[in-house]
């Protein structure tokens, strides 16, 4: 919950020439929020509005409108008693207590909602309704001993609380809290065996990891469409698809950015299904390509259906891992045996050993040689670097948002009869201009 | 006439500072009050609710262990300060320094009937699912703004929602205690709730739940305490994580090439790392003050930042196994309510209960800019898979999608920029 403590810090008082004590103007509250926590007017009003919002501050001149207003209309701060914080159960009881007191005070003073809220309460809690006349009564002859202004006071700061806990039907109701949650018990066993095991953890130094988050900024920085802007344009922006439709999985020539990132990592170049692609076909050159479906394979096994585990498992057996198998992969004995030993108990993982064995072999290996070698300085050359387009001449006009279909659709349609998604995205392109 | 004794509640003044008002109970039959002192809540010492004995069999083995975990645990915070030579600010006082951050919305989603209380972006970069309090479950198409599905769950306070990797199917599940997934199919007359497969079984609210690589699994974590890895098809267990000590509100899968770890957060102001393979708690991390709302991996999957009620945001490195930065402000009070990096990193954006949407400056730690336009608590927030845009959802019963005017490192190259209209004329 949050936890304001803002009465201490804000005394900043002015007494006004009504008889209403230690009141503040609206401006001078906004003036030292500014000062105070070295922020913006617009932030400055916005955090005021909400200590109003939240009871914490109550205007004089219009209680009904929770607004913090930077003129000079008068404010003051409500007793700590009736903050929010304090979570005093705003019980029925005292409510009727409160409506009922208002009534007596002033025939006909409730407003619509208060005079339902009064009859509803009137019939739920009759049996104390006694009682509740009896306390009003008893609470208004003692408020008529005390003086004029503490009695004005003591009318304000209920009734602003009141105008919170119980805000008219249809307004904004600033304590909506959401659902309820429990709390479980602790097991401090566990807790020792964990940090126990903590303690035997390999850490890295500080400043190496640090620098690495700056490497890593710096190196995407052109990638972040936020940070540079993308080419040819934003799509939310400027209505244009053609960013994502130049982006596509399967596009004739890839962008350089798009090329450049296969560069990143070996993880960036087999995440981008063109990049695994383009690697695939190096490798087919270097006559490893074994391992590459080797490690999609295992994929596949590792996210697929489980149903269909111990099929995928005697596949890639068979394919890959059986001596003589037509895609013989290279790995070293030891894991050799523990996974032919675990298949006999085939499931989900049981592969992981090898495949991360192939993955490691292929970044170091096989990735940078990828990445020195004819076939990606080609790709690099090729791909192209699109023209950011001019802003549009007539600010009036509107390019048309076409829809794009539905990758829900998409997939159907290579099942049925295997025309790709080719036919989506060119589709949108040749739609989306709509010039004069 | 009747027998019970009424207690009334009457103002009068406190006992010890005989000034604020304090609510007494006294008897209505005139016998004398009980002997308690009624003090204000400015003068009362705070008392928090005792905390509850719970079955403690003998109290030295307790006492004892007690000791021994607090030992362990000062142990471990000297083990890490060991190897923390330097502070981020320092090693980011050579990056550049980032210019003024001009965030637009640009799409506003309504349609919802009350708040919206959770959001996922498909990886087609353009389509949003929505979950609201009401129980309806909706499939934008951000950029026409069209809407293009809509669920009515049997349950209200949906909080958890994702799409699945290949843009075919949703899930979503809150009060319910059940995750739910619905292939969305695009014939319009046939009904997608007919459809709904209940995949995950909990004992208390689900708070969030996503798909990991395929659409074969999903991972959940819950009111409960624990967290747990599913199969889509038979709904069947395959992992379930325990270590919490109270409510888990929120997960996040690890982006990393083994792709076997994720982060966890919850109401015991834990972050946990665990492994998904054999269910063991990985790491832990405990500097914050209040729950937890949020987690979210930083895209080269070393470290994470969290958002909590301490209305701070923390980032969380996996290798040093500590926390290297914390982004907070005084002005800034109220809780954070979600968390996401942008592409690069470089930005964190965090939604708030105060209805703004502060973003920061990762490596510096400064606040780069506050966004307002929400007119309740942020209550989700989102950037697009390739960064393009991010979208907030609050409990004003919209969705916002933002986007920055110009790059922020760029330089301006045309001069002077139109003023941009939208929804004036349509050309055929």
């Amino acid at each position: 919950m949050q936890d304001p403590d803002m009465g201490v810090k804000m005394r900043n008082q002015r007494l006004l020439i009504t008889v209403i004590p230690h009141a503040m103007t609206g401006n001078d509250v906004i003036e030292w929020l500014i000062q105070k926590y070295n922020i913006t007017e617009e932030e400055a009003r916005h955090l005021g509005g909400l200590l109003v919002q939240y009871g914490y501050i109550y205007p004089l001149r219009d209680p009904r409108s929770l607004l913090l207003r930077s003129d000079d209309s008068p404010y003051r701060f409500q007793t700590p008693y009736f903050w929010t914080s304090s979570r005093w159960p705003a019980s029925e009881l005292d409510y009727a207590i409160y409506l009922a007191k208002k009534n007596i005070r002033k025939q006909g003073e409730l407003v619509d909602y208060e005079k339902e809220n009064y009859s509803i309460l009137h019939k739920r809690i009759n049996h104390t309704w006694d009682f509740v006349v009896m306390q009003a009564r008893e609470q208004l002859r003692a408020s008529k001993q005390r003086r004029k202004a503490d009695r004005i006071v003591l009318e304000c700061q209920e009734q602003a609380y009141w105008l919170i806990n119980k805000p008219c039907p249809g307004a904004f109701d600033v304590l909506d809290l959401g659902p309820e949650r429990c709390n479980v018990l602790s097991s401090r066993v566990a807790l020792i065996e964990h940090s126990r095991r903590a303690l035997g953890r390999n850490r890295v130094k500080s400043s190496i990891c640090l620098e690495s988050f700056m490497k890593y900024s710096e190196q995407y920085l052109h990638h972040d469409p936020i940070m540079s802007g993308c080419l040819p344009s934003n799509p939310w922006i400027s209505d244009d698809t053609s960013h994502w439709t130049i982006n596509t999985d399967m596009v004739g020539t890839p962008t350089r950015l798009r090329v450049e990132r296969w560069s990143f990592s070996f993880m960036e170049l087999l995440n981008d299904s063109m990049g695994r692609r383009e690697f695939m076909i190096y490798l087919e050159k270097e006559f490893s390509a074994e391992n590459l479906c080797f490690w999609v394979a295992c994929e596949d096994l590792r996210h697929g259906e489980s149903s269909k585990i111990i099929l995928k498992v005697e596949e890639v057996y068979k394919n890959f891992l059986a001596p003589g198998a037509a895609r013989w992969v290279n790995i070293d004995s030891k894991t050799m045996e523990r996974t032919l030993e675990g298949i006999k108990r085939p499931h989900r993982f049981i592969m992981d050993d090898a495949q991360m064995h192939i993955y490691f072999l292929m970044k170091k290996d096989s990735y940078p040689r990828y990445l020195k070698s004819e076939l990606y300085k080609n790709m690099l050359a090729k791909a192209i670097v699109p023209q950011e387009t001019k802003k549009s001449v007539f600010p009036f006009m509107r390019r048309q948002r076409h829809s794009s279909p539905s990758p829900a659709m998409v997939t159907q349609a290579t099942e049925d009869d295997g025309k790709a998604k080719g036919a989506g995205p060119t589709g949108t392109s040749s739609t989306t201009n709509s010039q004069i | 006439m009747c027998d019970q004794t009424f207690l009334a509640i009457t103002f009068g003044p406190c006992d010890s500072c005989s000034e604020n008002p304090v609510g007494r109970q006294s008897r209505l039959d005139g016998r004398s009050q009980r002997a308690t002192k009624n003090i204000c809540s400015c003068c009362s010492p705070f008392c928090p609710f005792p905390m509850a004995c719970q079955g403690l069999a003998s109290g030295e083995t307790l006492k004892s262990l007690k000791a021994e975990s607090e030992t362990l645990r000062k142990k471990l915070e000297e083990e890490r300060k060991k190897l923390h030579d330097v502070e981020l600010e320092k090693v980011a006082e050579k990056a550049e320094a980032l210019g003024e951050l001009n965030m637009k919305t640009r799409r506003t989603l309504k349609g919802h009937g009350n708040k919206v209380l959770c959001m996922d972006w498909c990886k087609d970069k353009r389509r949003i699912v929505s979950s609201s309090q009401d129980g309806k479950v909706i499939v934008w198409d951000a950029f026409t703004t069209n809407k293009e599905h809509a669920v009515t769950m049997p349950t209200t306070w949906v909080m958890a929602c994702a799409y699945a990797p290949s843009g075919c199917a949703i899930a979503c599940g809150g009060l319910d205690n059940k995750c739910s997934v619905y292939p969305l199919s695009l014939d319009k007359d046939e009904n997608l709730a007919a459809k709904k497969k209940s995949v995950a079984m909990h004992t208390n609210y689900l708070s969030g739940c996503t798909f990991t690589n395929s659409d074969m699994q999903i991972l959940t974590s819950s009111g409960d305490g624990t967290s747990a890895l599913w199969d889509v098809e038979s709904g069947q267990l395959l992992q379930s994580f325990h270590g919490h000590s109270a409510d888990v509100l929120t997960l996040d899968l690890a982006p990393s090439e083994t792709g076997n770890t994720f982060v966890s957060g919850g109401s015991d102001k834990k972050a946990n790392v665990w492994d998904l393979r054999s269910g063991q708690n990985v790491q832990s991390f405990d500097t914050h003050d209040s729950d937890i709302n949020c987690v979210k991996y930083y895209p080269s999957g070393d470290a994470f930042a969290s958002a909590s009620d301490d209305s701070t945001c923390r980032l969380f490195d996996l290798r040093a196994d500590r926390e290297v930065s914390i982004y907070s402000k005084d002005s800034i009070m109220f809780g954070a309510a979600s968390v996401d990096f942008s592409l690069s990193g470089r930005l964190l954006f965090a939604g708030y209960n105060d209805y703004t949407i502060n973003v920061w400056d990762v490596l510096k730690g400064t606040r780069v800019a506050i966004l307002f336009g929400h007119e309740n608590r942020v209550s989700s927030l989102r950037v697009s898979p390739d960064g393009t845009a991010f979208c907030s959802g609050s409990w004003d019963n919209t969705l916002r999608v933002r986007q920055e005017g110009r790059g922020v490192v760029r330089e301006l190259k045309q001069g002077g920029t139109t003023p941009y209209l939208k929804n004036i004329f349509l050309f055929n």
